[in-house]
């Protein structure tokens, strides 16, 4: 049976286009136009989901996607408004939530049990004994949830763009039409977002539909960019909005804001309120005027405004046999309207409620009228009125939410039973049904486009504010509880009147506590329409009234954006240094360290690889890039005091042309970054931080220069430099053949040198340092040139046996020379005396990055120290990193680095200790693996050449 | 069917229901324990002061509603697998108490063990983890280093692939950690505390100590002057400005730390899942919510505004775990505000103030030690002498250096 009314009904179907999808597996055909709802709808399938506790059949309430009670599942999509949705061929459609189909749902047999789960059930049982909510968990977390998610979901293809404007208007109804195009007129670019199809709000489907040539004047407007379908989720601080279309996330930065959002109706609440086929007056006139779907054939409409008798001469209208009005007020008043409605013969009955909608096969079918005797109570119920449709005309409420997280404050008004928008942030302008102005909604949006626009820098005047005229358009007190309940307040949640009234007396009475302890407001929708009645019933139960209820703080989004709108196209950027290609083709296996890739090992194998390049490094020569290592130029004046203050050593000194150890703290004394400082003129350094360190240091230098207002200049040039590491006793050799005008003898160059010059052609800067203890030569280059570097010391080393030499193979060559690794070796709380490394700090100095700590910390005396330790050969297994030092029972410390070394032939480490056990040759405890105690011994640091001949060779 | 629901199911309807979450009373002119805050930690104090130590002329006192503040606005994950022995004596404590924490209220706080997952996606952070699961196994700390292959079994639907940016090499296992319902903590402990007497005053606001001598003799708020005999401020996201009051100084920057729920959809992620290096949290609430955070805001911020930043670069992460999630909606996001410390430790015990005692600094790990702050600060307060469990985290550590060091394992707040 169709119920597809003849045009000109139906403004955005198009009747010569079919549509075919499915739902719960069975073929529904639409027209192209359709959302899924109307679709269904206009073959007479009126429920679409089960209720989220008692599993009640659910339809549409307000056709414009603002309940839960809508929400299907869409292929793989969950929880898909189905007022919204449009159909297309062959789209999957189901119902969420319901136990054996929708038609048959097995669980609305919780419904029978529903005087035993009152509000809050689950805080007063489940727990004893303990194990039973083990067991009843896990039946909660099935019972609960919407949409299924598919775990095979394909990754969708999800963008983001920025918007820019001077002024953002949100809705395009006559309030946002007008905004837009008065903002436009006085110069300003516009963008218009609303979630419709068609602009033009609610003059698409109520009675007085006379745009003024509105859209098509916004739509022809340059300066006006529109985004229908398009939801306008969040505003955030600074008039920067969040709007989704599609699968795109539009971040919206306007110097206004209009929000034209307007009104919806809200419902009422008497037994049976919610049964598929009770709706409100708006949703049955967007079903006829925008789908051309006849909301049913034999309608009682509740009414308690003026605007309800509309949906009745548009329901006569539409031949839909109006059986009665309802009107909630003491006297239908001298509308015209109500004269028309009465002149066509439809019998209206003023003070009069519904006492309940009694349900037929999952829908309304009747209706029983009561006198209204007082707030929210009636007298004895009437005859049974047969009906398939219940139209509810008796109050708005304003869409509200971007104005409240804009900064807006909106106090409940007495005398519209409506919020009002008492002020509003600079930036921030609303305009028609949302902020009081109904009649003469265009003329305000007029007013607010210019506003706004003013306030965005344009040269306009300004018209004063238009008076609201939001009287009399909302009952007071539209709840009429039952004596036996199904009277639900919530549809989200499930809530009847008595749960909101029973919640308060048992204390839950304010607002914010209602809404954690019985749920109402929580849903998927966030209570959009529920919330004003939540809020009147809790006024009711407590006698406080609305003002100070309070109300339900509103947080982004509105509707919701989808986690991969949010999440886009996904940017994690990865940072490959110049010489990357060259170690993916030399077989590197290649690790995550922080942002950047670095080559852990080459070869198919790690073990023979890193003993290989131990090798290689120790006895012959290795290439290393060490691009990744933090660079920064320290440039003025005041460079060398600069260093002097960050690091704790001594730079005022230091030569032209000579490199020092940087050791740097924070204000609790604790390491933070290590490198080096290499003067290459009198006010000029080029400073080396680690990888994973650089970003903080170089914030960290950009901060105290600000507060100390030096003469000096920070740059992180991280990225400009690539870096080649040469070691090896052949180190020399190989950067000869390499050519070079640097002289590179060792009197000319010798340790802790830097030297600028040519290396193989590229321009470079060269340092004698590196931690392997080798002789080595680390050579910058502009990182342009990086990879050329490196095939050029790959070709001259060649000769020379050279081997590319991975992270893996340094960790060794570092820790047999003893060197920290900060963060590894050292923990949030490690000082420079606990590391041993007082030698790295300029003592006498005025003062430094974390001094006065470091000194009260050395006058408490150390309570653990970093010590270099052998393991004991005949130990059963070699412990790993941060295995526990155990001494007497309790935790003395950890070793944070260990390493079988190829070079020595023994295991060897660092380990902090208690300060009795760090005496050379002191014995300690390691709890290895499976809790087996093993023994090591406390050994000067280096292990490997503790002379340093080697590289000072 | 329990019994619980039998009875309310029988119950005369015609009535309403009986009185539960105390009403707030007329403000005494003094009480011998005034609490300022009437969130978890407050209450679980005057529960305990009640209970424990007798003590009972107690008024909570709170410028909001009751758990109004960061009880509200946790996202419920309790665990004990922190990096420092004293953090983690101090939080096996409190996961006891959760253990049995809805016999003892009478009120189902819903505690549920969850397996949680701390993932680790570099070298540098398995290193951590088996350091943290070191210091809690000494400890009698559930926590184990597992490989890939188990977190895959522990949690079925996570991307192990290696075609993404941080492949997972492993995790911190803690099967012991979970969740555990944030508001019914609170309101546990406030209708048990009501019924031994204890005055819990919503609405009242703080807003000034009288300070005489080394003593606080009186507390200002909007509805008038109390004595007290001793004073404990509970405050998380206030703590500095209350403590200004009692003329503190604390060791604490205030950062805003957000948090988001999807909308809900059935059962698909069991375990609690954290990735410290790709700054995410994720689990599933018994309401079929997916429960998502982050580490604090990037600065220092009185507010708990709300910020896009935050769910994109969130989600950008958390589909990198679990890409299947894209078609999900968000549903709200909120914010709390974190009294963050240098060493990521709280700050409890006694002040320079021989009657006035300090609850604060809790960072992104407050709700985890309800329990066991309401029993440590009600012992604290009761007998004037800091408990040995709470004495690491005393006030003035930050100018004594004798910092806890506890980042390795309280950041990305969870």
């Amino acid at each position: 049976m169709s119920n597809r009314l003849s045009a000109p009904y139906g403004k955005l179907i198009d009747r010569s286009r079919s549509v075919t999808f499915s739902f719960e597996g069975a073929a529904v055909t639409g027209l192209a136009g359709d959302t899924i709802a109307s679709a269904l709808a206009a073959e007479g399938r009126w429920m679409i989901s089960r209720s989220f506790k008692y599993h009640r059949p659910r339809g549409l309430v307000s056709a414009a996607g603002l309940e839960a009670s809508t929400m299907v599942q869409v292929g793989v999509e969950p929880n898909v408004y189905a007022c919204k949705r449009a159909i297309e061929d062959g789209l999957k459609v189901s119902a969420v939530n319901t136990f054996g189909g929708l038609a048959s749902d097995k669980g609305r047999l919780l419904e029978k049990f529903s005087r035993f789960l009152p509000v809050g059930f689950y805080y007063r049982t489940f727990f004893t004994p303990r194990v039973t909510w083990k067991f009843w968990e896990p039946v909660i977390r099935w019972l609960a949830g919407l949409g299924t998610i598919d775990p095979d979901t394909p990754h969708g293809h999800y963008d983001k763009q920025y918007l820019f404007a001077d002024v953002a208007v949100i809705g395009g109804g006559p309030a946002g039409l007008s905004a837009a195009l008065s903002a436009a007129g006085a110069g300003a670019e516009v963008v218009l977002v609303d979630d419709n199809v068609a602009l033009g709000g609610a003059l698409n489907y109520i009675r007085q539909s006379d745009d003024d040539g509105l859209v098509a004047r916004v739509t022809a407007d340059p300066r006006i960019t529109v985004l229908t379908e398009a939801v306008a989720q969040g505003l955030f601080s600074d008039n920067w909005l969040s709007v989704t279309k599609g699968n795109r996330l539009y971040k919206l930065r306007a110097k206004s804001v209009v929000v034209a959002t307007g009104a919806h109706e809200q419902p009422a609440v008497f037994r049976g309120n919610d049964l598929p086929g009770v709706m409100l007056g708006t949703a049955a006139q967007r079903l006829m005027r925008l789908w051309a779907v006849r909301p049913g054939r034999r309608a009682v409409v509740l009414a308690a405004n003026d605007d309800a008798y509309d949906v009745v001469l548009d329901l006569v209208e539409a031949g839909v046999t109006v059986a009665a009005v309802a009107d909630l007020r003491d006297d239908a008043g001298a509308d015209p309207r109500v004269a028309a409605v009465k002149a066509k013969g439809v019998p209206v009955h003023a003070r009069t409620c519904i006492a309940e909608a009694v349900e037929g096969a999952n829908h309304v079918k009747a209706v029983r009228l009561a006198p209204v005797t007082g707030p929210g109570s009636f007298g004895a119920a009437g005859e049974a009125i047969a009906c398939d449709l219940v139209c509810v005309s008796v109050g708005y409420v304003p869409l509200t939410q971007l104005l409240s997280q804009g900064g807006a404050r909106l106090v409940p008004d007495d005398s519209t039973c409506m919020p009002r928008v008492a002020s509003l942030p600079d930036g921030l302008f609303a305009a028609g049904s949302v902020a009081g102005v109904w009649g003469a909604c265009a003329q305000d949006g007029v007013r607010a486009g210019l506003a706004a626009a003013a306030h965005a820098g344009k040269d306009c005047g300004v018209p004063p504010a238009v008076a609201g005229d939001a009287q009399g358009r909302t009952y007071p007190n539209p709840i009429f509880p039952h004596p036996k309940g199904k009277d639900f307040i919530e549809f989200d949640e499930d809530i009847q009147v008595r749960d909101i009234f029973d919640a308060a007396a048992m204390g839950w009475d304010h607002i914010q506590l209602l809404k954690r302890f019985s749920t109402a407001g929580m849903g998927p929708s966030q209570g959009k329409l529920y919330n004003a009645l939540v809020q009147k019933a809790l006024s009711t139960a407590t006698g406080i009234t609305p003002p100070v209820v309070g109300t339900i703080t509103v947080r982004p989004p509105v509707i919701g954006e989808k986690l991969g709108q949010l999440a886009g196209r996904g940017f994690e950027p990865t940072r490959l240094t110049a010489m990357h290609h060259q170690h993916v083709a030399a077989g590197a296996k290649m690790m995550v360290a922080g942002t950047w890739m670095r080559p852990a090992y080459y070869g198919p194998d790690a073990e023979t690889a890193v003993l290989a390049e131990v090798a290689a490094a120790r006895q012959g020569v290795g290439m290393i890039d060490v691009s990744t290592l933090g660079k920064l130029e320290v440039r003025g004046p005041d460079a060398a005091a600069f260093l002097e203050r960050v690091y704790t050593w001594t730079y005022a000194k230091l030569a032209v042309g000579r490199v020092r150890y940087a050791l740097m703290l924070d204000e609790t004394g604790a390491i933070i970054d290590d490198g080096v400082a290499a003067r290459l003129h009198d006010q000029h350094f080029y400073v080396t931080a680690t990888t994973g360190g650089v970003d903080r240091v170089f914030r960290l230098m950009q901060f105290f220069n600000t507060q100390w207002r030096m003469k000096v200049d920070v740059a992180n040039v991280t990225a400009a430099y690539a870096g080649l590491n040469l070691i090896g006793p052949k180190a020399r050799e190989v950067l000869s053949a390499l050519g070079t005008d640097i002289d590179v003898s060792r009197e000319a160059f010798g340790y802790l040198g830097i030297r600028t010059g040519r290396v193989a052609g590229i321009p470079a800067r060269v340092m004698r340092i590196g931690f392997g203890g080798e002789l080595g030569y680390e050579i910058h280059v502009p990182a342009s040139r990086g990879a050329e570097l490196w095939d050029a010391v790959a070709a001259a080393g060649a000769a020379f046996g050279i081997r590319p030499v991975g992270i893996e193979a340094q960790r060794v060559l570092r820790l047999e020379k003893g060197h920290i690794i900060v963060g590894q070796d050292t923990d949030a709380l490690t000082h420079p005396l606990e590391a041993g490394m007082g030698w790295a700090v300029g003592r006498k100095k005025a003062d430094f990055l974390g001094k006065a700590a470091m000194d009260a910390l050395e006058a408490k005396g150390l309570s653990r120290q970093l010590v270099g330790f052998e393991l004991d050969p005949a130990a059963p297994v070699v412990p790993l990193e941060n295995h526990l030092v155990i001494k007497g029972g309790d935790i003395a410390g950890r070793v944070t680095s260990i390493t079988r070394s190829p070079s020595l032939g023994k295991v060897v480490g660092l380990a902090t200790v208690a300060p009795d056990q760090s005496a050379i040759g002191s014995a300690f405890s390691i709890r290895a693996e499976g809790g087996v105690m093993v023994t090591a011994k406390v050994v000067p640091i280096p292990f490997y050449d503790p002379d340093n001949t080697r590289q000072e060779m | 069917m329990p019994l619980a629901l039998l009875k309310a199911g029988f119950r005369d309807r015609s009535k309403p229901p009986p009185r539960e979450l105390p009403a707030t009373p007329e403000l005494k002119k003094s009480y011998d324990v005034v609490i300022i805050g009437a969130g978890g930690h407050g209450l679980a104090a005057a529960y305990n002061l009640a209970k424990t130590w007798g003590i009972k002329s107690v008024a909570v006192l709170d410028k909001g509603y009751i758990g109004g503040g960061n009880t509200a606005r946790n996202t419920a994950i309790v665990r004990a697998n922190y990096l420092t022995p004293e953090g983690v004596a101090f939080y096996k404590e409190s996961m006891g108490l959760f253990e049995t924490l809805s016999q003892e209220l009478d009120f189902n706080v819903m505690y549920t063990r969850k397996n949680h997952l701390t993932l680790g996606h570099t070298d540098a952070a398995m290193r951590t983890m088996r350091w943290r699961a070191e210091v809690n196994k000494h400890l009698g700390v559930a926590s184990e280093v597992i490989d890939a292959k188990q977190v895959a079994e522990i949690e079925p639907r996570l991307n192990m692939s290696d075609a993404v940016r941080y492949p997972i090499l492993g995790a911190l296992y803690h099967p012991v950690g979970g969740t555990a319902r944030h508001d019914a903590v609170a309101w546990g402990y406030a209708i048990r505390a009501a019924q031994m007497g204890v005055e819990i005053h919503q609405l009242t606001e703080v807003t000034g100590l009288e300070v005489t001598g080394d003593k606080v003799t009186a507390v200002h708020t909007n509805r008038g002057t109390v004595q007290a005999g001793r004073v404990l401020q509970a405050v998380a996201g206030a703590s500095s400005h209350v403590a200004k009051m009692a003329g503190l100084r604390l060791a604490i920057r205030t950062i805003p730390l957000q948090a988001c729920v999807s909308q809900p959809v059935k059962p698909i992620i069991n375990a609690v899942v954290v990735s410290g290096s790709l700054h995410c949290y994720i689990w599933q609430s018994q309401r079929g919510e997916l429960v998502m955070g982050g580490a604090v805001d990037p600065y220092p911020l009185w507010s708990t505004r709300s910020s896009l930043e935050f769910k994109e670069g969130l989600m950008g992460h958390m589909l990198e775990l679990f890409p299947f999630l894209s078609e999900v909606r968000m549903m709200r996001q909120w914010a709390g505000m974190s009294d963050m410390t240098p060493d990521f430790a709280p700050i409890m015990g006694k002040t320079h103030l021989a009657n006035y005692y300090i609850d604060a600094g809790w960072g992104t790990y407050g709700f985890k030690a309800t329990p066991v702050s309401g029993k440590r600060m009600a012992e604290c307060v009761a007998t004037d002498t800091t408990p040995d469990i709470i004495k690491p985290f005393r006030h003035d550590r930050f100018t004594r250096f004798e910092q806890v060091g506890e980042a390795g394992a309280a950041s990305v707040g969870s």
